[in-house]
């Protein structure tokens, strides 16, 4: 019904040059007429009035708001969990100074390093400790200071803590209350070992829930809802680029967000574009780009925020109205998240399809330090698969 | 300059209390104050897990149960440490430790509900037989995978001492945390006993060298002094201890205790030193990798059910009538919870979906359903009877 005047990636990969982002050991091209930086400032993803956080969050006109990033958004929801609750623990690689990237600053002077204290580094220690606590009625927060670094890890939240409930049985022995947050998605220049998204290694494993939150507010609701009211174990991956970039207005209050239910953050009605964390900004980019190319497009943005379980039913609603979907997701492309979402869509919505589900993903490859800005998704590689996936009638 | 050479270092002596024979060798903790009648229920708990080790090897052997581990050999090393435990304190153990669930007060039916896997089992069917739990016992249900148990059991006692923290009334507890010494050379023991140092953390880790994992003997599983001299590294206060003899076992558990509770708390390494008498498992025959003159020597020349048997007949408090007697009870009680468990049905089929989450996923409803369609179906292909509700439970 649309056509896609150039839907290829090599005519868009020409238009790729070197541009001056900071930090970032790749670099985009300052002819760019796709891929140019997400403007922070502007993106409808975060709450740029204090209005739109009020009335998302449906709150009254003098209610409370700040202007906060992911990092203090993260901090003052730690700050009320072990406020409100004195079960609540707090604990990790360098936690008591502040972290690596700041989210524990100032909790251990307030809180005692009782609470809030650095571990030794181990992480299958970190989460073994962690999964202890809650099985003796804590709430264990624990870090892991980067995503990559969670493999000793693995036995303990694969064999462990999803596990624990199932073999307890009756006894009713469980390790919710554990949250693990962790850093995770590229800056530009961390290479094979700063830049991994895991989450595909463990939406794969029932008793584990996996929550990426993609704002400061959502990663407030989120994580209040993940520390103090759930009872299963919680892995929370944190979009580190996000940290200081994601700035918007916050509520006050403090409030929890449903840790198994999506949102529609865009409504449309042509085409609906599932993801989740960093990619979200790219997507919004992207369908603004390619809603003013070509006239009386409308697509639909779906973030999943909670990766495992997840919301089926949200995302099959609206390819029901769409006929068309795209997921997107940093991590690789080989059995991701978009793999899953991709064939329940297949199964749930065939006869409505109008095209085959796409992905837009990293490549099948490991994160190059030169090569980042050719092989996590971009605004064009969005564009691009959004364009194919609607001329595809 | 000066290299440290280990094998320079005397090994770190093992304490006793009562030798082979059942003479006492420290006068000190001569245990002949101890009232009769606790020595002999301790007596008669390890002749239970030893009997029942029995009869249930048997049974798999002759297909009635899957699997099962018989802990002959170290039924000292449990029981013994067990009984210097409060029935508040916190347990997790490895596969190889009915001795301290009967210590607790395990019942013989709660038992053979988790062997059989039966609809009284608390691990409603999840489980491999030997993996016990239970809350009312404080003990956490026995996961396959080994050493994960033991930084839990650091960050278990963690929590025990946050929450006498927060309320000085509550009693303070340990946790004791049991493994085999091949599983102190994962990864995990080192992270635990590390972590639980610099929290100072009350965990009592019992470690339970009985020689071999599966058939590596330790001399394959390392090269140091036991597991004992690691508890130096860690700057933990550390004991190795003879595991056959009882009343040692249980003194040093209660010195360990009483420390590990002492000012901010700290963790206590024991190696218990023992001989595993039987297979791994039932699915191991260990003479295979090992001479069985050498299982029957070790049987003959030491076990700790005799040799706290020859000290209580030494006392007058036990003689051959009463082990008659008291074997022929036990038997009889194993062998009539035994029957009623294997005749009662499986727990619902709904038990495969539940305790996944706090709650079932709409993703485990919908497969509850897709099952119960296929069954429906194809109600030849699935042998339903064994299952409490049949059908029904899968709405």
């Amino acid at each position: 019904m649309f056509s896609c005047r150039r839907n290829t990636r090599t005519v868009f990969s020409k238009l790729l040059r070197s541009t001056s982002q900071c930090r970032s050991a790749s670099q985009a091209s300052t002819a760019a007429r796709l891929n140019r930086p997400v403007d922070f400032k502007k993106t409808p993803i975060l709450h740029q009035t204090q209005n739109s956080a009020r009335a998302a969050f449906g709150l009254s006109q003098d209610a409370p708001v700040d202007w906060v990033n992911l990092h203090g958004a993260i901090n003052t929801t730690l700050h009320h969990a072990l406020k409100t609750d004195e079960s609540v623990l707090l604990f990790g690689e360098d936690v008591a100074f502040g972290g690596v990237f700041r989210c524990t600053k100032g909790l251990a002077d307030e809180f005692g390093a009782a609470r809030v204290f650095n571990t030794p580094l181990t992480e299958q220690g970190i989460v073994g400790f962690a999964i202890g606590c809650a099985a003796e009625g804590m709430r264990p927060v624990a870090e892991i200071q980067f995503a990559d670094y969670v493999y000793p890890a693995f036995d303990q939240l694969v064999n462990e803590a999803a596990k624990f409930r199932y073999r307890e049985g009756s006894t009713g022995g469980n390790c919710g209350g554990m949250v693990v947050r962790m850093p995770c998605g590229s800056v530009g220049h961390g290479a094979l070992y700063h830049s991994q998204s895991p989450e595909a290694l463990f939406t794969h494993i029932p008793g584990l829930r996996v929550i990426i939150p993609r704002s400061p507010s959502q990663a407030k609701g989120l994580l209040t809802a993940a520390i103090l009211n759930c009872n299963d174990p919680v892995i929370f991956m944190e979009p580190k680029i996000l940290y200081r970039a994601a700035e918007e207005f916050v509520p006050r209050d403090a409030y929890t967000l449903p840790l198994d239910k999506a949102e529609v953050v865009k409504k449309g009605k042509d085409l609906t574009i599932i993801s989740y964390g960093q990619p979200l900004y790219l997507c919004s980019a992207a369908i603004e780009a390619l809603e003013k190319e070509i006239k009386g497009l409308s697509v639909e943005l779906i973030d999943l925020r909670a990766i495992y379980p997840w919301d089926r039913a949200t995302v099959m609603e609206s390819v029901q109205k769409t006929g068309r979907a795209i997921v997107v997701h940093e991590s690789n492309y080989n059995a991701g998240v978009g793999a899953e979402v991709a064939a329940s869509i297949q199964e749930g919505a065939f006869l409505r399809l109008e095209a085959p589900v796409a992905r837009v993903t990293s490549w099948g490859t490991h994160h190059g330090f030169i090569f980042e800005k050719f092989h996590i998704p971009d605004i064009t590689s969005k564009h691009i698969g959004s364009s194919v996936s609607i001329t595809r009638c | 300059m000066k290299f440290q050479n280990p094998a320079e270092e005397a090994a770190m002596p093992t304490y006793r209390i009562i030798d082979a024979d059942g003479n006492v060798v420290d006068q000190s903790r001569d245990p002949s104050s101890t009232p009769a009648e606790e020595i002999i229920q301790w007596y008669r708990n390890m002749l239970t897990v030893s009997i029942m080790d029995l009869i249930m090897f048997d049974a798999q052997r002759q297909g009635r149960t899957s699997f099962y581990m018989v802990s002959a050999g170290e039924e000292g090393i449990a029981v013994g440490s067990a009984s210097a435990l409060s029935p508040d304190d916190v347990c997790f153990l490895q596969y190889r430790e009915q001795g301290v669930m009967v210590q607790r007060g395990f019942t013989l039916k709660e038992m053979m509900s988790q062997l059989f896997a039966n609809k009284d089992d608390n691990g409603k069917g999840h489980n491999m037989p030997v993996h016990y739990g239970s809350s009312k016992l404080n003990v956490h249900t026995i996961s396959s995978t080994l050493a994960t148990q033991i930084p839990q059991a650091s960050g278990a006692a963690y929590a025990l001492k946050m929450q006498r923290l927060i309320n000085p009334n509550v009693p303070p507890r340990i946790v004791a945390c049991y493994f085999g010494e091949g599983a102190a050379s994962e990864g995990d023991f080192h992270a635990a006993l590390n972590i639980a140092a610099t929290k100072s953390c009350p965990t009592v880790f019992i470690c339970r060298n009985n020689g071999f994992a599966i058939s590596t003997a330790s001399i394959e599983q390392y090269k140091g002094d036991g597991i004992a001299s690691r508890g130096m590294g860690y700057g933990i206060d550390t004991i190795r201890v003879d595991g056959n003899d009882f009343f040692a076992v249980r003194e040093v558990m209660l010195e360990a205790r009483k420390r590990a509770l002492e000012g901010d708390c700290r963790p206590i390494l024991v190696e218990a030193m023992s001989y595993r008498v039987s297979h791994h498992s039932t699915s191991d025959d260990s003479f295979a990798y090992r001479a069985k003159r050498e299982v029957e020597e070790w049987k003959r020349r030491d076990n700790p059910i005799t040799r706290l048997r020859k000290w209580m007949e030494k006392k007058g408090i036990w003689d051959e009538d009463k082990e008659k007697e008291a074997r022929a009870s036990i038997r009889k009680d194993v062998l009539r919870e035994f029957a009623a468990a294997e005749k009662l049905k499986k727990p619902p089929l709904r038990s495969l979906f539940e305790d996944v989450y706090e709650e079932i996923t709409p993703e485990a409803r919908t497969h509850m359903k897709e099952l119960k369609e296929l069954i429906e179906k194809y109600p030849n292909e699935y042998d339903l009877s064994p299952f409490e509700g049949g059908l029904k439970s899968l709405q």
